[in-house]
C-alpha cells in the first residue's frame, strides 16, 4: 500500500489505480511472422525484477488515463512517474 | 532410525528431566562439493531433498537456505492442504501429494498433525454452481472423492455459515471434498528436515545464494554468502524469489511476484470443524488446534517482494467473512502477515528441466503450493534424479509456455490466484 503521484490528478492512495504490469513490452509488428518462441517471450516472460522496475498503472478510480512508474519493490518506494510514449527518467 | 520418536523415547527422556533430547538435524558447514544441490529450505525443498535421498539414493546434496528452514512460505500458508482440481494433469499433481500426506507423520516418524476434516467450496451465482459441479464432477471421474451439497447440506455440513437469501452474495452450495483437511506447516519443514538429515543430507541455514555459475550451457556451482559450492545438479525451490535466482543464472520465467496475506485471530474454543473457502467473495477460514481463526486473503494485484501486502485486501477479505459468519463479528485478529508467492499465467506450477543442462526449476506454485508439498517433493526429486520428468509433472513443464499446452487452474487454485 503506498501513494502514487498520477501525472494528471496528483497524489492519490494506491487503492485508486489498477496495475497493468512491466512497461515497455513492445507489441510485436509483425505477429504473423513471430516463432513460437518469441510469441511465449512476448505473452508470458516477465523480468519479475526484486528491485528497480518499470510498470504500468492506470487511474482506474480517477482519470483513467495510463502512465509508467518507476517503482522498487524491495520496498515500494517510488523513484518516479512518466507519461506514456516518454522516455524513463531514469535508467 | 537413530533416535525414533516414541512412547518409549518419551518416558525414557521424560525420566531424564528432558535434559538428553538429540537436536533434530544437523548445523554443518558447506561441502566443497556436493552431487546435487537444492537452493530453498522449506517444505518443497526439503521434501524434494528427503525424496532424492531415500528413493534415488543421493545421499551427497545439500539445502541451501538463506534463512531459517521453514521460515518463508511454508511458515506463513494457512496450512490447507486438498486435491479438488480441474483439469487431468492437476488431479494426478495434488491427488499424489494428497495421498503421500494420509500416510506422512508414520512415514517421517514426526507427527505432521495431518487432519482431514474436509474442504468445503462455496458457490455464490448460477455460474459459481455450474463450475463447481463441473468440476465435482471431473474429479470424481479421476478417482477423487467429491461431493455437491445444497444449501441445506451446506448448512447442515457447517452450522454457522449464514445462508439465509437476503445476503449480497447468497450461499447456493458447494462441493466438499472429505479427504481434505489441513496438517501442522511447521512440523512439515522440521519432519522432512530431521528425515534428510538422518540419510546424510547436508541442511545448511543462513547461507544465501548470490550467483549461479554455469559453463556454457551446463551448470558448475553456486556462489554463496559461505563461499562457492561445486555441483553437477541445482534444482531450485525458492518460491517468491524464483525469478531472482533464474536471473542469476541468465533463464526467463514467466513468473511475477506478489504479496499474499493471512492472519488468525484471537483463540477461542472450537466453533468451526472444517475448512471454508469462497473464491467469489475472497475469504476462507479455518480454526487451528490452538483455537485460532485461521484466515486467508488476496493478493496484491502488483509485483512486490515486501512480504507484507496492503490493508484494503484485509479489509475485503473480513468483510466477506463477516457476512458469511455473522457469529465472528467481534472477533479479535491477533496477527497478520504476508508472504511471496510466485504466479504462474496458468496458475498451474512449473516442476521442469530448463534448458541450462543440470538445472530444474520447481516453482509457480502462487497462492496454493502448501498442499502439494510432498507430491511436489517427490516428483522434483525423480526430475533431478533421472534427468527427464516423472509422468504426474510432465505436463507440468516450462515448455508449455512455448508450446500453448497450458494447465488452466483459475478456477481451481482459488482465492485471487
Amino acid at each position: 500500500m503506498f501513494i502514487i503521484n498520477c501525472p494528471y490528478c496528483g497524489e492519490r492512495d494506491q487503492t485508486e489505480f489498477s496495475c497493468g504490469g512491466e512497461a515497455h513490452i513492445e507489441r510485436p509488428k509483425q505477429p504473423t511472422e513471430l516463432s513460437d518462441d518469441q510469441w511465449a517471450e512476448y505473452l508470458f516472460m516477465r523480468k519479475n525484477i526484486k528491485g528497480i522496475q518499470f510498470e504500468r498503472w492506470n487511474h482506474i478510480h480517477g482519470c483513467r488515463k495510463w502512465f509508467n512508474v518507476v517503482r522498487d519493490t524491495s520496498n515500494d518506494k517510488i523513484h518516479a512517474v512518466y507519461k506514456m510514449g516518454e522516455r524513463p527518467p531514469i535508467k | 532410525m537413530k533416535n525414533k520418536y516414541s512412547i518409549f523415547s518419551l518416558i525414557k527422556n521424560a525420566l531424564s528431566g528432558h535434559e538428553n533430547w538429540q537436536r533434530a538435524w544437523r548445523d554443518p558447514e558447506p561441502k566443497k562439493e556436493y552431487d546435487a544441490i537444492i537452493i530453498g529450505g522449506g517444505g518443497h525443498g526439503l521434501a524434494t531433498a528427503y525424496y532424492l535421498a531415500k528413493k534415488h539414493k543421493m545421499t551427497n546434496i545439500a539445502v541451501v537456505e538463506k534463512g531459517w528452514i521453514g521460515g518463508g512460505n511454508t511458515g506463513r500458508n494457512t496450512t490447507i492442504i486438498r486435491s479438488n482440481y480441474l483439469w487431468d494433469a492437476s488431479a494426478g499433481l495434488y491427488d499424489h501429494a494428497l495421498k503421500i500426506w494420509e500416510g506422512l507423520s508414520q512415514e517421517l516418524n514426526y507427527n505432521v498433525m495431518f487432519s482431514q476434516r474436509g474442504v468445503v467450496n462455496l458457490a455464490h451465482n448460477l455460474q459459481d454452481v455450474r463450475d463447481l459441479k463441473r468440476r465435482t464432477h471431473a474429479n470424481r471421474l479421476n478417482g477423487i472423492d467429491a461431493v455437491w451439497l445444497n444449501t441445506e447440506e451446506v448448512k447442515k455440513f457447517c452450522p454457522i455459515i449464514n445462508t439465509s437469501p437476503s445476503i449480497r452474495y447468497p450461499v447456493l452450495g458447494g462441493t466438499l471434498q472429505r479427504r481434505a483437511g489441513t496438517a501442522r506447516h511447521d512440523a512439515v519443514a522440521w519432519g522432512y528436515a530431521r528425515g534428510a538429515d538422518k540419510m546424510g543430507v547436508d541442511i545448511i541455514q543462513n547461507c544465501e545464494v548470490k550467483g549461479i555459475k554455469r559453463n556454457n550451457d551446463t551448470v558448475e556451482g553456486i556462489e554463496t554468502t559461505k563461499g562457492f559450492i561445486k555441483t553437477k545438479k541445482i534444482g531450485v525451490v525458492a518460491a517468491g524469489h524464483s525469478s531472482v535466482i533464474a536471473n542469476m543464472a541468465g533463464i526467463r520465467l514467466p513468473l511475477e511476484s506478489k504479496p499474499l496475506q493471512a492472519l488468525v485471530s484471537e483463540p477461542v474454543k472450537p466453533i468451526i470443524d472444517t475448512v471454508v473457502m469462497s473464491n467469489a467473495v475472497h475469504a476462507y477460514v479455518s480454526q487451528s488446534d490452538k483455537g485460532e481463526l485461521v484466515i486467508g486473503a488476496g493478493t496484491d494485484s502488483y509485483v512486490s517482494y515486501t512480504q507484507k501486502g496492503s490493508h484494503n485486501i484485509v479489509e475485503e477479505t473480513l468483510r466477506a467473512i463477516l457476512e458469511l459468519y455473522p457469529i465472528f463479528s467481534r472477533m479479535k485478529m491477533l496477527r497478520q502477515w504476508g508472504g511471496i508467492v510466485d504466479i504462474c499465467p496458468d496458475a498451474s506450477p512449473i516442476i521442469s528441466k530448463t534448458q541450462v543442462k543440470g538445472l530444474y526449476f520447481n516453482c509457480g506454485w502462487g497462492t496454493g503450493g502448501f498442499k502439494a508439498t510432498p507430491g511436489s517433493g517427490d516428483l522434483f526429486a525423480h526430475t533431478i534424479a533421472n534427468d527427464e520428468p516423472h509422468k504426474l509433472n510432465a505436463a507440468f513443464n516450462l515448455n508449455r509456455f512455448v508450446s500453448g499446452d497450458l494447465v488452466d487452474e483459475h478456477g481451481a487454485a482459488a482465492v485471487a490466484h
